[in-house]
């Protein structure tokens, strides 16, 4: 107790609970009542650019069509919660379908593209190894041009992939720039640890998983998070490569339902017959194309720093 | 880029050294690599070079044989002779350069350029000084949680889809949105920004800030967690107040990543938004809303004029290398060290 009472005495002013920072140090000025109240106001502005538009679409989903109604449109203060949107469109029919797809295309393009650069970024772990700098040479070029949007089309066209979901993962299945940053992360692990295993007899693919891997959590969740952000967040190969309206994916169908102001597939009766609200059913739906993404992100926060800086390149 | 930290051959450094196994770098601190042979290293490493296979494969399918394709910009392509491309490339009539003669008479092009550069510029005034200032606002900012917070929310719309991100504006800005639903009810007009090609590369612009500008503070953030705490804390004993702090010590720790972000800016200045302006194409049309991305779209998807598409494609391609290097060149006079070494 008595460590503490010397520090907050060479400091000032002394911790106040939950929410207060560090000490500030003493050569430091206090801060001023103005400049705090700008620097709050400029945070608190920023943070409700972000928040309200949200907040408000969140709000509207929920709203029956009577509150909708009411409010002449966009509901901002939340009244009589109802869940019937939502009801509605997991019920089966298009949206509900469109959703599965996103899930499953998300699920397993994950899967693919992080076992795909997980074991590229470890098989150039090791500098010196045979063949090594050719093979980072010929990842890196492409982040410096594009073939083309053209020639990757016919490509695709050729190899048979049009109308299958496999044109929404293979094309864009790995990215350089994540591979380099779990790279950068496995080339900073110890390598007395990998060797002490080597000498034990473990091979390489073991070696991976039994510890390169563990020890690596942090930069896997997030580089596992940016991949699937990246799925999910998809529709332009889709439109590009699917022709089948039933084959969409969330985003395609929300283009429709809110760019295009259509009324979904199945549901138009329930909203003709005037229980349920389209706007309500617009924002059910880009509720659940945000909700998996700002659910899961904050978890990830605190590494983010790692995911995008351990990623400068070493021979 | 990639010879920074080990030495120049491995070779040379056992050969001068007995010991060199000390000076070696990453987990393969093996003194013997120069004198083994291929086939030796072949079979020390064949697991490695396995583990890179399937990435190399998809890099090498997707990112290096469709360049091949770029063919078609010379020729008057013809996607109906077979579903096959490569059938298609060989029957199709070369035309030598006159999909690029048709590009430079082409008042759409030169629309998408200057649509392009405008954007561009817009985004590099409006958008590029955001981030540095909310993180220097966060980094001021000394209560933990606050920050975190700020930080959680900051970061949330760089996750949301462009259709989702437009989705929300449309909301709020468009024809039956929050605003002009305020207005209606005011006894004003209402008001549809989201069509309005007059003010459509704002919009753009304030989009991407939504969407893209908390997110960018990460690296600054971490630019200025890495400045040594001792050099403030020398600068106030010298008299300096916070201002003079944040000039002298904040600024300059700041000044590479600046510049690297900024060479990578330029590099990339033809690419704006592609996404983002496609969906919203129609709606604004593609007088004040065509790129040349959405050009090439255009013409080569929705026109099945891939001859022409690709041409246009290949005109921003090369363009776009050589700005990239030009940028890199700029940043090495200046004394930055830009995206590779020179």
């Amino acid at each position: 107790m008595s460590a503490v009472m010397d520090k907050q005495v060479r400091s000032v002013p002394p911790a106040r609970g939950r929410w207060a920072g560090p000490p500030r140090p003493v050569w430091e000025e206090a801060p001023t009542k103005a400049g705090l109240a700008g620097k709050a106001l400029v945070l608190g502005l920023a943070c409700l650019a972000i928040l309200f538009p949200l907040w408000i679409v969140v709000v509207t989903s929920l709203s029956t069509r009577r509150t909708i109604d009411e409010a002449g449109g966009l509901v901002m203060i939340p009244k009589d919660i109802t869940f019937i949107a939502y009801q509605e469109l997991l019920s089966g029919g298009q949206v509900t379908r469109a959703a599965i797809v996103s899930v499953l295309v998300t699920l397993v393009g994950t899967a693919f593209s992080m076992t795909v650069s997980v074991l590229c970024a470890y098989g150039l772990s090791r500098s010196g190894s045979l063949g090594h700098r050719w093979i980072l040479m010929t990842l890196l070029a492409t982040m410096f041009f594009s073939a083309g949007l053209i020639p990757t089309y016919l490509l695709v066209q050729t190899l048979g992939l049009t109308d299958s979901y496999l044109a929404l993962i293979l094309p864009s299945a790995i990215s350089v720039f994540n591979i380099l940053v779990l790279r950068g992360f496995f080339m900073g692990i110890s390598p007395e640890l990998t060797d002490s295993a080597r000498i034990d007899g473990a091979g390489d693919f073991r070696i991976l998983w039994q510890i390169v891997l563990p020890l690596s959590r942090a930069v896997i969740a997030v580089i596992t998070l940016f991949y699937a952000v990246g799925y999910w967040s998809a529709w332009f190969n889709a439109s590009l490569y699917l022709n089948d309206q039933d084959m969409m994916p969330l985003q395609n169908v929300m283009i429709q339902l809110v760019q295009k102001q259509e009324a979904p597939v199945g549901l138009s009766q329930a909203i003709k017959t005037g229980q349920l609200s389209g706007l309500a059913v617009q924002m059910a739906v880009m509720v659940m194309a945000l909700l998996p993404v700002a659910v899961l992100s904050p978890f990830v926060q605190r590494h983010f720093k790692k995911g995008m800086l351990t990623g400068a390149v070493k021979g | 880029m990639s010879h920074s930290t080990v030495p120049r051959s491995r070779t040379e450094a056992d050969a001068k050294s007995p010991v060199a196994s000390g000076d070696a770098t990453g987990p393969d601190a093996r003194p013997l690599t120069g004198r083994l042979t291929l086939r030796h290293r072949f079979r020390r490493d064949r697991v490695l070079l396995l583990m890179t296979l399937p990435a190399v494969v998809l890099v090498l399918v997707f990112n290096y044989v469709p360049i091949l394709g770029n063919v078609v910009a010379f020729q008057d392509y013809d996607p109906y002779i077979s579903e096959n491309g490569i059938v298609s490339i060989l029957n199709s009539p070369w035309v030598g350069m006159e999909n690029f003669q048709r590009i430079f008479e082409d008042s759409a092009f030169w629309q998408a350029v200057r649509n392009t550069l405008v954007l561009f510029s817009l985004q590099l005034v409006l958008f590029f000084p955001i981030p540095v200032l909310l993180a220097l606002l966060i980094n001021s900012v000394v209560r933990p949680r606050v920050r975190a917070f700020a930080q959680a929310v900051l970061y949330l719309p760089h996750f949301f889809s462009w259709v989702l991100v437009i989705a929300v504006f449309q909301q709020l800005l468009g024809g039956a949105g929050l605003l002009s639903q305020l207005l209606r009810d005011h006894g004003y007009d209402g008001l549809d920004i989201m069509t309005d090609p007059n003010t459509f590369k704002f919009l753009i612009t304030a989009q991407a800030v939504w969407k893209d500008a908390g997110w960018g503070i990460i690296v600054f953030l971490a630019a200025l967690a890495a400045v040594n705490p001792d050099l403030y804390e020398a600068a106030a004993m010298d008299g300096a107040n916070r201002w003079r702090r944040m000039w002298h010590v904040t600024l300059p720790a700041l000044r590479p990543v600046i510049a690297l972000l900024l060479v990578l800016r330029v590099g990339d200045a033809l690419t704006v938004g592609f996404e983002q302006i496609l969906l919203q194409r129609d709606a604004v049309g593609p007088g004040a809303s065509e790129v040349l991305d959405t050009f090439v779209w255009w013409n080569g998807v929705r026109n099945q004029d891939f001859g022409y598409a690709a041409a246009a494609g290949l005109v921003k391609g090369v363009i776009s290398i050589g700005l990239v290097l030009a940028a890199n060149k700029v940043a090495h006079l200046m004394g930055e060290q830009g995206v590779y070494k020179k």
